[in-house]
């Protein structure tokens, strides 16, 4: 069916520098979708070390106040928009969605390679902010402070975000199309791999919460060029307004974040399990509930904002319907592991501890949504420890998964076993060292985005700057991982290159060939 | 439950003034029942995290391909599995969002007979007013007796944090917001802003002096009068730090967002309009009341409008004190 007599694939298939950047196969786009999020990554990672770098100890050493408000901002405006939303709907999800699927391509393969090229373009509008004035005002953008105080290049951020917007909106798009129209004989929604659910979900939010962000930093940028009072109290505007709108894009965010990582978990732990996954309808039910419901529960990020108490109430109230959908996966996940037999490959292992570190991140959760509990810890560190649990060990560790898992598809050579392993225990003890601590310095009441802070806390930052550093380094062990990969060098990767392994994805030669799938497999 | 209040209790203790491991002294009405709560949510989590974590732990071992070669064979799903493991949870999280719930209220709610307090975030200071007309950079209250504070903002948001107080409250401009509590400990304890206002976010840092109410009202009743008290220079220079106007002016010849006041009464400066003026009392009463009225040459007309926020008697020893900077 396939011939691999002449060693042709996706990858050699053409040559030059168009036959890339103007392709339209979504391998490719995957692929180069990875290489430039890794790229934002380690942007984004350099500036969290500045960061941790100036916070080792009390006092100004390194960075001013100014400099530390714009690595706050950048870290956080880079690692959310350019790095973890494109990170695993767009980078993992074009690879990988298609070839579960057993279909040629995604549904309109123009649309995705501009929701590639408009990724570009946001890229490129950050790298102007970056070369001008930077960004002081937080990821958040918080008005009236965006759009009236701040002396950086708020515009240019607003439109850089503008255009990943565009580009989320249209992979999710591509990806509701794809699952509904390319599924091949015989696979009903009901045998559709979890991680294609996850995908599924996700895309709901993409389309229905992201234009709510776009519009409204178009608002801001029009306060600010136009002075047209929207947020701005002094104009007759209201700054809450602002925060309720950021945040009904926002908070669905995190679930476009967490969705497919945590499907891909689900992918994971069966296979290397040996095992069918344990309540399969409940986990793909519980990602669509998650991102319906995910859809009403901003307002737990405002309960100290001023919004009314009974507001506040409601909000805490639907915000708990949510942990009863996350318990499910995690219930399931250890259920799947009875009577298996299980291998500890390093997908695996990394699978294994994103049921715990994102255990840790969900319940940190339950005290923020806990009415009285979230006004003491509210904007403290707290916080931050909550969100990088949920967000690093939980949705980046599964990428780490991820690519341990697809790296032999995408590049024919099975990923470095000890070095992998090197890089999975690195980064568990210095991520837990990094994030754990910061549960300590926000309960005790430090706020977040302190350029210096009180005596009192310095021991616990000493700390967590240690594992932030650390934590920083062991990713090099990833790049050499990768970089070993894309130089071939390594062991050959069979089609099915893990044993157990059942998606559609393993039928196909590693690395994938140019033509996958010309007529649909049937599916039993 | 019998097991959980003595657990409760023992990691509630606080060792005096210091605070515990896990927060600061217990220093308010609200401090005790938060704590306890925070317990609560602490002993549920950690006994679940503890279940799945044995029993990942228990199965990786038992079922590793070296002691199971091949899986065994087992249903892949249940019904009843999945509604007992959602509805036991339910319960519980049904009883953390009413513990939630009713210490919020609490919160929100403040006695009709509260003291009360005004409150003022700026870029990047606080400014606090009592009742009887003083004003103060810290926070004085009486101690066991409830106090509201009432919030406002000249610029951005902010949020008024005290740690051992367990309260914190966004201060928006355009609104007033507000939060309350009884301190029930005598001292000093810190005032953070919890939400980031621009450059020095981190030092917009304060502190609540808790005294008992006769100690309070000395102080407040000195506070309220000191104009007439010191020395008009001296009583500018603290009505100057209370204003906030020293986030924007030096008295060292530094240029911050405004001109430095360093020698120059009585001298010339350029306004933007092109005329020139001599600061004299009446030009910097005019600056006070009408900032935009006459901008400096090479500055931006961002300067607060204090029309109605300070007093004659403000102005008149600010006055005093920009002449009292000598070159
Ligand atoms: C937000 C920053 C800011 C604050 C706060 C502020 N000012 Fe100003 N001030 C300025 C700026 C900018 C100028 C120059 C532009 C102008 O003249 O309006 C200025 C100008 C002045 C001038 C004229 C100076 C000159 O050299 O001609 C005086 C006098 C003055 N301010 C007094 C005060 C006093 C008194 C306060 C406190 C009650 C205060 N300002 C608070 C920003 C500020
Ligand atoms: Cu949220
Ligand atoms: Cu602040």
């Amino acid at each position: 069916m396939y011939d691999q007599s002449q060693g042709v694939n996706y990858l050699n298939c053409s040559r030059g520098f168009w036959s890339w950047f103007g392709t339209l196969d979504h391998k490719r786009l995957g692929l180069m979708y990875m290489w430039s999020v890794m790229g934002a990554m380690l942007i984004g990672g350099v500036f969290a070390m500045v960061m941790r770098l100036e916070l080792f100890a009390p006092g100004q050493q390194f960075v001013d106040a100014e400099a530390f408000n714009q690595l706050f901002t950048l870290h956080g405006a880079i690692m959310v928009f350019l790095v973890i939303i494109p990170g695993v709907p767009a980078a993992l999800g074009n690879f990988a969605l298609p070839l579960m699927l057993g279909a040629k391509d995604v549904a309109f393969p123009k649309l995705n390679r501009l929701s590639y090229h408009l990724w570009v373009v946001g890229a490129l509008f950050f790298v102007g902010v970056l070369l001008t004035t930077g960004l002081d005002t937080g990821w958040t953008f918080y008005a009236p402070y965006s759009t009236l105080h701040s002396q950086t290049a708020v515009v240019w951020a607003t439109f850089g975000a503008f255009f990943l917007g565009f580009s989320s909106i249209f992979t999710g798009i591509n990806f509701i199309a794809t699952i509904h129209k390319m599924r091949p004989p015989g696979m009903t929604w009901f045998k559709l791999p979890l991680f294609c659910w996850g995908l599924y979900a996700t895309a709901i939010m993409q389309i229905l919460a992201t234009p709510v962000l776009g519009i409204t930093l178009l608002l801001v940028g029009v306060e600010r060029m136009l002075g047209v009072g929207i947020f701005n109290p002094a104009l007759g505007g209201d700054p809450v307004l602002f925060q309720h709108l950021f945040w009904f894009y926002s908070h669905p965010a995190v679930y476009i974040m967490v969705l497919p990582p945590l499907g891909i978990i689900s992918e994971l732990i069966a296979t290397y399990s040996r095992k069918h996954i344990f309540g399969y309808r409940f986990i793909a039910m519980s990602s669509v509930a998650i991102a319906l419901v995910g859809f009403i529960v901003w307002g737990h990020h405002m309960f100290v904002s001023g919004q009314s108490a009974l507001t506040s109430i409601v909000f805490s109230a639907i915000t708990f319907f949510v942990a009863i959908p996350s318990a499910i996966k995690v219930f399931n996940w250890v259920a799947t592991l009875y009577k298996g037999s299980i291998v500890m490959k390093a997908p695996m292992i990394y699978a294994l501890s994103v049921i715990w570190l994102f255990g840790i991140g969900g319940m940190t959760g339950l005290w923020l949504t806990t009415l009285q509990q979230d006004i003491h810890l509210h904007d403290t560190y707290f916080v931050v420890a909550h969100f990088h649990y949920v967000l690093v060990s939980g949705a980046v560790f599964s990428m780490f998964a991820a690519a341990y898992y697809w790296l032999p598809k995408w590049s024919g050579v099975m990923p470095n076993k000890l070095l992998g392993e090197l890089h999975f225990w690195s980064s568990l003890i210095s991520v837990n060292l990094l994030f754990f601590p910061m549960h300590f310095v926000g309960l005790a009441g430090m706020p977040r985005r302190y350029a210096d802070y009180a005596l009192q806390f310095a021991d616990y930052n000493f700390w967590i700057s240690i594992g932030g550093f650390w934590f920083g380094l062991s990713q090099l062990l990833f790049l050499a991982v990768c970089v070993l990969c894309a130089m071939k060098k390594g062991e050959k990767a069979p089609a099915r290159s893990w044993e157990g392994a059942e998606g559609l994805e393993w039928e196909v030669p590693s690395p994938a060939p140019f033509h996958t799938y010309d007529t649909p497999p049937v599916v039993k | 439950m019998t097991l959980l209040l003595p657990l409760l209790a023992a990691l509630q203790s606080q060792p005096g003034q210091e605070g515990g491991f896990w927060f600061p002294v217990q220093a308010s009405n609200h401090a005790p029942f938060y704590d306890w709560v925070f317990f609560f949510i602490l002993i549920v989590s950690a006994v679940f995290l503890l279940a799945i974590t044995v029993s990942a732990i228990w199965f990786l071992f038992k079922y590793h391909r070296s002691r199971a070669p091949e899986p065994e064979p087992s249903t892949s799903h249940s019904t009843t599995i999945e509604i007992v493991w959602s509805v036991i949870p339910a319960f519980l999280l049904a009883y953390m969002f009413w513990l939630g719930f009713v210490g919020f209220m609490d919160h929100r709610t403040p006695p009709a007979d509260a003291y009360e307090i005004y409150a003022t975030g700026r870029k990047w200071s606080w400014s606090f007013t009592y009742p009887n007309g003083a004003e103060s950079e810290e926070l004085h209250v009486p101690l066991d007796r409830p106090v509201k504070i009432i919030m406002g903002s000249q610029d951005v948001i902010h949020s008024l944090f005290i740690p051992a107080f367990r309260v914190k409250q966004d201060v928006v401009p355009g609104r007033y917001t507000d939060l309350w509590f009884t301190a029930t400990m005598e001292g000093e304890f810190e005032l953070y802003c919890a939400e980031y206002c621009g450059k020095d976010h981190s030092s917009m840092q304060s502190t609540v002096f808790v005294q008992p109410e006769g100690q309070f009202n000395a102080w407040a009743e000195e506070a309220a009068d000191f104009i007439s008290k010191l020395p008009p220079a001296e009583a500018g220079a603290r009505v100057f730090k209370m204003k906030g106007c020293i986030a924007c002016h030096s008295t060292d010849g530094s240029v911050i967002t405004g001109p430095s006041f360093k020698g120059q009464f009585g001298t010339e400066r350029k306004l933007a309009d092109g005329s020139t003026v001599v600061m004299d009392e009446n030009y910097i009463r005019k600056s006070i009341l009408e900032p935009n009225s006459q901008v400096v040459a090479g500055f931006d007309p961002v300067m607060t409008n204090f029309q109605g926020q300070v007093t004659d008697d403000q102005i008149r020893v600010l006055i005093e004190y920009i002449k009292s900077v000598k070159e």
